[in-house]
């Protein structure tokens, strides 16, 4: 699992990340304190994709004539 | 036969005649099978829904019908004026004996080359291998950034931007803009694909464009965007046009998506309600997990417990007074047991002992002999001396007497 600050994590790692505790707690026998662990952690990548969720905003740039030339571009009326 | 003049001229019936032009074009094949140019006039639709009007040029006219089920498919109303390339058979309406062409396609002037060279390059392309099931990659079910190549004024874009933002705003999308028709629109649309080709983290491009007519569409049936779109790193997911609208870039892309909004539905084929629930799921999951394993190691530590329980020394010293009591209970009965035996030999041997008292002897008539001199009991004849005074002790008292000669011994005795 890949240990990232919630800050820098997109919806899709975090979700992934998510996944694979689930998956580690369900196949293996884990020490309690590791199944605590990786609950904790569960819980707040969950909690972290869900406001991840529900504040999404398609983020748009326009990548014009030249590739160096990225502008953002407001499509906030959407 | 009677009076057949064999010089008399045949004398046809208008009816025959009509029947006999009628076979006459109906068997020829040009006749049955052929495209005629011409521009539109006097152009009617009666309520009956078939299409009556003349093809013209600048010396000629022909009459023309398209019945309404051929002309439900037209895809442009035909007006007078119109330049058209009409299909159909030659044929004669015997009630006014025109002959007319039957039309059952229809398609404006210059179209009918495009779609020959549409047809040529589709078919080169396809045993080029560039439509083939195999070159086409799979796309990802939640992709993070999404590449659009479409007109930066045109609805197509606003209706993307629009559908991906309602199923799935966790995404990034990066747009190249690029005109979509006209004579530089292949150039652009190939140079937006490049650009967006360099970037380093796309998932997928969308190729789109609104509804238009063919030749609007033109652009997405260019050999070059085909190319580029068969050398994009990236998946391609076309969406150019309306439902019916098929065009070269729809086969070479890895998906065809029906219209632009259609391609935004593809692009994310999981949505942000979809996820919303996947993440409920998964923290019930989470939640049920950790539960059950706490349940298990409460369970393990209760059979601890109950096993530390059943191991531990208190048991065994509960035990071993139990074993004491045990022993104690049976000393106690073994020493009353001894004492009873005792008492019972002792009661007995009161018994013996009062059956061998001497006096109880006496009773039943015995005496005992005793030397007056001595005292000495006298059991042998060998004691006695005769004149000797002895004393007869009987049960209630003693009687003085002498023996008497002669001693007399028992042989049997000796």
């Amino acid at each position: 699992m890949t240990e990232t600050t919630p800050e820098s994590m997109d919806f899709e790692t975090a979700f992934n990340a998510l996944q694979e505790i689930i998956a580690k707690l369900e196949s293996a026998e884990l020490p309690l304190e590791e199944a605590l662990r990786l609950y904790e952690e569960g819980k707040r990548l969950s909690t972290l994709c869900a406001s991840i969720l529900e504040n999404a905003q398609l983020r748009v740039t326009t990548l014009g004539e030249e590739a160096a030339d990225e502008t953002k571009t407001d499509f906030s009326e959407l | 036969m009677e009076g057949f003049d064999f010089f008399q001229p045949i004398v046809f019936t208008v009816t025959a005649l009509n029947a006999y032009l009628r076979e006459l074009l109906e068997t020829d094949e040009v006749l049955q099978d052929l495209w005629v140019r011409g521009e539109i006039s006097n152009f009617s639709q009666p309520r009956s829904g078939h299409l009556y009007f003349t093809l013209k040029d600048s010396e000629s006219a022909m009459r023309c019908v398209m019945w309404k089920l051929s002309a439900m498919r037209l895809r442009f109303t035909p007006t007078d004026g119109m330049l058209v390339e009409a299909h159909g058979a030659m044929s004669i309406y015997p009630a006014q004996g025109q002959v007319q062409l039957y039309v059952d396609a229809l398609r404006p002037a210059g179209e009918g080359a495009l779609y020959q060279e549409f047809l040529r390059l589709r078919a080169q392309l396809e045993a080029e291998g560039l439509f083939d099931p195999s070159h086409k990659r799979p796309l990802p079910r939640l992709p993070k950034h999404i590449g659009v190549v479409t007109s930066a004024t045109g609805a197509a874009l606003h209706d993307i931007l629009q559908t991906l933002n309602r199923r799935l705003p966790t995404l990034r999308v990066t747009v190249a803009p690029t005109p979509v028709q006209g004579v530089e629109a292949p150039a652009g649309i190939i140079a937006a694909l490049k650009r967006l080709n360099s970037l380093p983290d796309l998932d997928l491009i969308i190729l789109a464009r609104g509804g238009g007519s063919i030749e609007d569409l033109w652009a997405f049936n260019d050999e070059g965007v085909a190319r580029a779109i068969f050398a994009s790193r990236y998946p391609v997911i076309s969406g150019v046009g309306h439902e019916t609208d098929f065009t070269i870039a729809d086969f070479v892309a890895d998906l065809r998506a029906p219209t632009p909004t259609g391609a935004a539905e593809l692009a994310t084929p999981i949505t942000k309600e979809e996820l919303r629930a996947a993440l409920q799921g998964a923290e019930a999951q989470l939640t049920e997990l950790i539960n059950r394993q706490l349940e298990d190691l409460k369970q393990a530590l209760q059979l601890a417990q109950s096993e530390l329980r059943r191991t531990s020394p208190r048991l065994r010293i509960l035990n071993n007074i139990q074993r004491l009591d045990e022993l104690q209970g049976r000393l106690e009965r073994a020493i009353q047991q001894q004492l009873q035996r005792k008492q019972n030999y002792l009661a007995n041997a009161g018994d013996r002992l009062a059956s061998l008292n001497p006096q109880a002897v006496l009773k039943r008539g015995y005496a005992i002999i005793t030397d007056q001199a001595t005292g000495q009991i006298i059991s042998h004849t060998r004691q006695a001396v005769p004149w000797q005074p002895v004393w007869l002790q009987v049960q209630d008292g003693s009687i003085p007497a002498q023996i008497t000669p002669p001693i007399k011994e028992n042989k049997k005795d000796d």
